[in-house]
Formats: structure tokens, C-alpha cells, sequence
């Protein structure tokens, strides 16, 4: 019997959700968001996306997960670059170039300590909880 | 090896002038000396918007959270939280009132931008994985289209382009007629033309599906298997990423036909926009889909009885819907909470001009705007005082600093001679003309009025020739009195609610900058400096040491002086182009 579409789309939002939990748990797994809008393109996203992938390779760095975003709302510190890694705090960089985006994969990556200047924090914790009940 | 703690230091501005370089070099000298320099790293960091607190040290892992710090305050940071783990009480933020301050982080609250900056927009399963279809889900098997409205009722929810029209009332006209009608259209307006606000692009950009999930919800609460979203073509990545983000839909069954198998069709086409100001209005919006040139026509009868190609048709603001998905799944009441007693909910603006953080805020409804530019946006760059906030872009007003505590909702801008309006929020300092900023909205309501009723097309130019002739110095005081025998006609008599509007701009100013209009045309100065025909520059002989820059740079060769002697700027040659002004590092040359 063919299964009910309703259950999938569940079943697909707990497995996925189980996804990106496990990411954040696993000590091996480096998430790196960054922002793709039409402001952060603008202010050079790209060329710190290329410099970014680049660089991980070059380093050998092969359990990191880049993921592409819209902008987080911090426009006067583009391009943003968040970095999630276990060990770490999570930090938001701003005022991203391709030279900064080298220096955080060598010295936030490998050598676990921060890049001078170019921390910014969350412009706000996302307060909208994920709701109790899973639909 | 590895850093245990992180001491951030913010290096914003205003923290510099308190001594923020000093407590940084402080603490890192302390670290130095102890043993803990391996485990702790002091870092600069970009501003952290609480300004008027600062300076500020934030410690992490541990999230605390010190303001107003002093360099003396270096050694209990080290001494006591670093070293013995115990964070020092009488420099974390204090929260004697909490309305105000503990807010401080939460001051944003996220519902429509919630997934903005956090999934990968083209990536469908991130979307799912946040709840995304949930509430479709939802609607369609445990609710009737009834219900959706009522929860849309009980959240207060108002249209988001602007005029703050209840969603529900618009959703529940439709619903009424559906069974008179054999076709019901639902379309998303996503025609941002406002100068200044982005919210709308930011959205679409960051979080598609999220429209397109609420534009299903319409459907099936309006009885519509149809929508359209007219986009103007100047936002390329929205497009592209809104064709990506329906591709997916249709492949996982969320949009096409017999939706998730509950029976439900509804589809979504794009429709592309010119980028024409007045597209942007409803009854305009619809003609352009309907391939028509984009003029408004007279109203009633509301699109929601007759639209787009004379069929009930619902036509809401990006913005709304990216809120309807939170409001069905968390229900009316929760959203209800938020915001003031006639506006719920939140509102994001789009904060640019002279602030230090612009960018996209979304905060409840009535915070007020001395929070969001000071606290949010980091106050004014360079230390130059606040003057007027402009709102709701060419059919808004501005907001004067004596109003920057009164709670930001629909009725109070409205009551301030402003508009909520899409959301644009430009901020001037005291180095803006409001003559000049005036007349730039006049402008783009000349070049963006369709030109189909008269009050509005001669309406506009009027005006701005007006404007034009006070900035260059060739105003006289009958030219007040005609704006205004202008402007309440044309609010009047105007066609649609962009040429109601058109003259806000000019009203709101003359009410709170009267004086900066009189100093044009009386005095025949620009009090800003900005209007190049009243200005004059002059060099003053007690500052200038003779150091050439500005006869060097001057493109006219109208400095002269000699050497280590104070210059002299002819004024006859003077071009007014202020090169002089900008390349002193004395402030010698003077704006009069």
C-alpha cells in the first residue's frame, strides 16, 4: 500500500530535522553558513565562497558542510560568514574578504581561537522556539 | 592548543571613545602575565549595538554579558570570572528594568524572517526541516477554510505593503463569493519599490517557500487553485531562487495538483514586473498581470470581489504571508501577544541611511525608534546628532528626534503625519537638508505617477518645481502657502493611494522643519549645507596654517594664498563644489 504523503512529509521533517541536530553534536562536522542575498553577493560573497572552498581543500578539510543563506539582516557587515564547530562558540564574521576568509579557516579551524575584528555578534537570538508539538 | 574562553571586546565607534582599545590592551596585558594566557583569547570585535552601554566585554562560551566596563574593571574580569569561574555581578546588564533593557537581544523578534540567514533557501528539506509545510499540512486535513481565517482574525495580522488593511477581512471578502464565482486568483505582490526598503527581496531571497506555502493556505482558505507572484525583474536572485523553490514544491507533491493527496490543487506562476512605482498598487498590480498597462483604477470594486481578470482575487504583500505559515501552526493568539493593542505582531524595517548597523531588523510592533536606531542600529556614525527618521519611503513622512520615544504602530505614525509603509527606515543626521530630501521624493513621485488623473501627474510637478526653486535660493514665502493648497487637494482627489500620498512628504516636513523652509527662502541659506546654490565657503584665517591642500585641489583655481598663510577662496569663481570643505583636515573651510 502506498504510504500516506501527509506521513511522509513527517517522517521526512523528523529525519531531516534528526540531520541537522546530529551535525550540530558531531564533533567532526563543521558547519559554515554564509550569506548569499543580493546584499552579501554585492559586498563580494562569492569571491569569499570560492577563497572559502579553495582554502578547505588546500588544508585538507573535508568534514566541513558549507551552506549557502540569505542575509541574516546584518547588512553593514557583509559578507557574513558563520562558522559552527564543536569546541567552539558559534560566531558570526563580518567584514569577510577572501584574505580573512584564509586567515578564520587557519585560525578558527585548525588553531581553535578567534580572528581579531572581525566578530560580530547575532543581532538578536532567535527567540521564536521551535514549537512542542511535531505535527 | 585550544582556547577554553574568549574575551570579546567591542572596538564599535562609540566604545572606542570609552576607552574600549584601553581595556583591551588591559586585559590582554593581564592574561599575559598569569598563567591563563593559553587558555583565554581576547578578541575585537565588530559593534554589539548597545551603545549607549558601552563599553561592552562579552565572555564566551558563557554568554555574560558586561557593559559600561572601565579599564579598571579589567582585573576583577581576569582575576575573578576568568580564574575563579565567578562573573562579576556589578558589570552585567542590569536588569532593574526589565521592559527595557533585558530586552535588549530579544528586542528582535524573527517570525517573518525566521528562516532568513539559517536554511539554504534552495534547499526544500531545510525548509521542512523548520516546520516548513506544517501548517499546510495542517490546514488541509484538520481544518476548514473557515478556521483558517478565524485564526487569521485572531491574530490581528495587517497587510504588510503598507496600508495595514486586516488580512482577514481581505481573505474573508473572497471566501464569501467563492461559490458565485468559477475562478478565484491569489497573488503575492512582491513589487518593493520604495527607495530605502528590501525587506521584501531579503525574504524572498532567504526563505521562498514560505510565500509559497501561505499562498497555498489562501488558496485553500479562498477556494483558489491559482496564484501568481508579480516580481519586478530588477530582483534576479529572487527569481531564481523563487523558480527553484517551486520546482521543489511540485516534486514533493507541495504544489500542483492533489496536494499532499487531501484532494487540494493549487499551482503558482511568476509574473515579472517592469519596476514601475505604481505597479505596486493592487488594481495596478492586477492590470499589469493582465498585460495592460500598470494604472490604477477606482475602488471600489475591491480586487477581492472583482480582480484580476474580473475574478475575486486576494493580493497580499510578501511580508504578510511569510507570516501566515507561523501564525496557522502556532495559532491566532500566540501572534495576537505580540505587538500593540490595534497592531500585532512584528514589523522588519529596513534601516539605512546615517546609521551604523543598517540592515534588516524585525521587531514588535510599537518598540519604539530610539530602540531600533540606537540600540539595534548602533546609533549615528561619527558622532553627529539624529534629525529626522524618514518612513514609509515617497508616501511617508519623518519622524523628528523630539518623537523618537513614541511606540512605532500603524495609528501612531499615522497620527505623526508618517505611514508605516512598506518599511523603509532612513536615518538623517544633521548634515542632511530636509528641503533637499523632500524635493528628491518629489522627484520620484514625478518620474513614478502613471499619469492617469490630473491631481496627481500636474499634482507632483507642481510641487517639486516649487521645491526646486526654494533649494536654489529662489523661494519666496507664497511658495509655503501653495504647497500646502496643493497638497490637500491632491490627498483628496488623487486616484489611488500613491498620489493620496505623494504629497506626505511635503506636509510632514513643513509641520516639524518649517524653520529649515523659512532659512531657504528668507534667509537664503542652507542650514545643512547641502544646497549648493545657498551655500557659500569661506576660509577662516584663525584655523587655516597654510598648508595648500585646498588650493591644490581646488578644480577652479580660485584658492589663493601663500605658504604657511592663510587662504583666501574667490568667490566669484567658486564653483560650490565643496573639495575645499572635505580635503581641509582643519576644519578651516567653513559652510555658511
Amino acid at each position: 500500500m502506498e504510504m500516506n504523503p501527509r506521513e511522509e512529509l513527517k517522517k521526512l521533517r523528523e529525519k531531516k530535522r534528526l540531520e541537522l541536530h546530529e551535525r550540530k553534536g558531531n564533533e567532526n562536522i563543521i558547519e559554515i553558513l554564509i550569506g548569499m542575498g543580493s546584499s552579501g553577493i554585492a559586498s563580494g560573497a562569492k569571491n569569499v565562497l570560492q577563497a572559502l572552498n579553495e582554502t578547505l581543500e588546500e588544508r585538507g578539510i573535508s568534514n566541513a558542510i558549507i551552506r549557502k543563506t540569505g542575509s541574516l539582516g546584518l547588512d553593514h557587515a557583509e559578507p557574513t560568514l558563520e562558522i559552527r564547530m564543536n569546541g567552539m562558540p558559534d560566531i558570526i564574521y563580518g567584514k569577510v574578504t577572501p584574505d580573512v576568509t584564509r586567515r578564520i579557516v587557519d585560525r578558527h579551524i585548525l588553531g581553535r581561537e578567534l580572528v581579531c575584528g572581525h566578530v560580530f555578534d547575532k543581532p538578536a537570538q532567535d527567540v521564536v522556539k521551535e514549537p512542542k508539538h511535531a505535527l | 592548543m585550544p582556547y577554553k574562553k574568549f574575551c570579546l571586546v567591542c572596538s564599535g565607534k562609540q566604545c572606542e571613545s570609552g576607552k574600549s582599545e584601553e581595556i583591551y590592551k588591559e586585559l590582554k596585558k593581564l592574561t599575559m602575565e598569569s598563567s591563563i594566557c593559553q587558555n583565554v583569547q581576547i578578541v575585537r570585535t565588530g559593534c554589539f549595538g548597545l551603545c549607549s552601554k558601552g563599553p561592552i566585554v562579552k565572555i564566551l562560551p558563557d554568554e555574560t554579558f558586561y557593559v559600561n566596563v572601565d579599564v579598571k574593571d579589567a582585573k576583577a574580569i581576569i582575576n575573578d570570572h576568568i580564574i575563579a569561574g565567578q562573573p562579576v555581578e556589578r558589570l552585567m546588564l542590569k536588569h532593574d528594568n526589565p521592559a527595557k533593557e533585558s530586552r535588549f537581544y530579544q528586542k528582535q523578534i524573527r517570525i517573518a524572517l525566521r528562516n532568513c540567514g539559517i536554511i539554504n533557501p534552495e534547499d526544500i528539506t531545510e525548509y521542512i526541516a523548520r516546520d516548513g509545510y506544517a501548517a499546510l499540512s495542517m490546514a488541509l486535513f484538520e481544518m476548514k477554510p473557515m478556521d483558517i481565517i478565524e485564526e487569521l482574525k485572531k491574530s490581528g495580522l495587517r497587510g504588510r505593503g503598507g496600508a495595514g488593511f486586516p488580512t482577514w477581512m481581505k481573505w474573508k471578502f473572497t471566501h464569501d463569493i467563492k461559490d458565485q464565482a468559477d475562478e478565484i486568483f491569489i497573488i503575492c505582490n512582491a513589487d518593493e519599490g520604495d527607495p530605502g526598503a528590501y525587506m521584501d527581496r531579503s525574504i524572498l531571497e532567504g526563505d521562498p517557500q514560505s510565500v509559497l506555502e501561505a499562498m497555498a493556505l489562501a488558496g485553500y482558505a479562498c477556494g483558489s487553485s491559482m496564484g501568481y507572484i508579480y516580481i519586478r525583474a530588477e530582483y534576479p536572485l529572487a527569481i531564481e531562487r523563487l523558480y527553484k523553490a517551486m520546482d521543489q514544491a511540485r516534486e514533493y507533491g507541495l504544489l500542483g495538483k492533489n496536494i499532499l493527496g487531501s484532494g487540494f490543487d493549487f499551482d503558482i506562476e511568476i509574473r515579472l514586473g517592469a519596476g514601475a512605482f505604481v505597479c505596486g498598487e493592487e488594481t495596478a498590480l492586477i492590470a499589469s498581470i493582465e498585460g495592460e498597462r500598470g494604472m490604477p483604477r477606482p475602488r471600489p470594486p475591491f480586487p477581492a470581489v472583482k480582480g484580476l481578470w474580473g475574478k475575486p482575487t486576494v493580493i497580499n504583500n510578501v511580508e504578510t504571508y511569510a507570516n501566515i505559515p507561523k501564525i496557522i501552526l502556532r495559532g491566532g493568539d500566540w501572534f495576537g501577544q505580540i505587538g500593540t493593542e490595534k497592531s500585532k505582531g512584528t514589523k522588519v524595517f529596513a534601516l539605512t541611511g546615517k546609521i551604523n548597523n543598517s540592515g534588516l531588523v524585525e521587531v514588535p510592533m510599537g518598540t519604539t525608534l530610539r530602540e531600533i536606531i540606537y540600540d539595534i542600529g548602533g546609533g549615528i556614525p561619527n558622532g553627529k546628532a539624529f534629525k529626522a527618521a524618514q518612513t514609509g519611503g515617497p508616501s511617508g513622512g519623518v519622524i523628528t528626534a523630539e518623537h523618537l520615544d513614541t511606540p512605532i504602530d500603524y495609528e501612531t505614525l499615522g497620527a505623526l503625519g508618517s505611514m508605516m509603509g512598506s518599511g523603509g527606515m532612513i536615518v538623517m543626521d544633521e548634515d542632511d537638508c530636509i528641503v533637499d530630501v523632500t524635493k528628491f521624493y518629489l522627484d520620484f513621485s514625478v518620474d513614478e505617477s502613471c499619469g492617469k488623473c490630473a491631481p496627481c501627474r500636474i499634482g507632483t510637478r507642481k510641487m517639486h518645481n516649487i521645491l526646486r526653486k526654494i533649494t536654489m535660493g529662489k523661494g519666496t514665502m507664497d511658495h509655503i502657502q501653495q504647497l500646502r493648497a496643493l497638497a490637500v487637494p491632491m490627498q483628496k482627489a488623487s486616484l489611488c493611494g500613491l498620489g493620496q500620498a505623494a504629497p506626505n512628504p511635503i506636509l510632514s516636513t513643513l509641520k516639524y522643519f518649517e524653520d529649515e523652509y523659512l532659512a531657504h527662502i528668507r534667509d537664503h541659506r542652507c542650514p545643512a549645507g547641502v544646497c549648493k546654490a545657498l551655500v557659500t565657503y569661506t576660509i577662516n584665517p584663525d584655523i587655516c596654517i597654510g598648508c595648500t591642500v585646498c588650493s591644490r585641489k581646488c578644480p577652479n583655481n580660485c584658492i589663493t594664498g601663500e605658504r604657511k598663510k592663510p587662504h583666501v577662496i574667490d568667490q566669484d569663481n567658486c564653483i560650490k563644489c565643496g573639495i575645499c570643505h572635505e580635503g581641509c583636515k582643519f576644519g578651516a573651510v567653513q559652510i555658511a
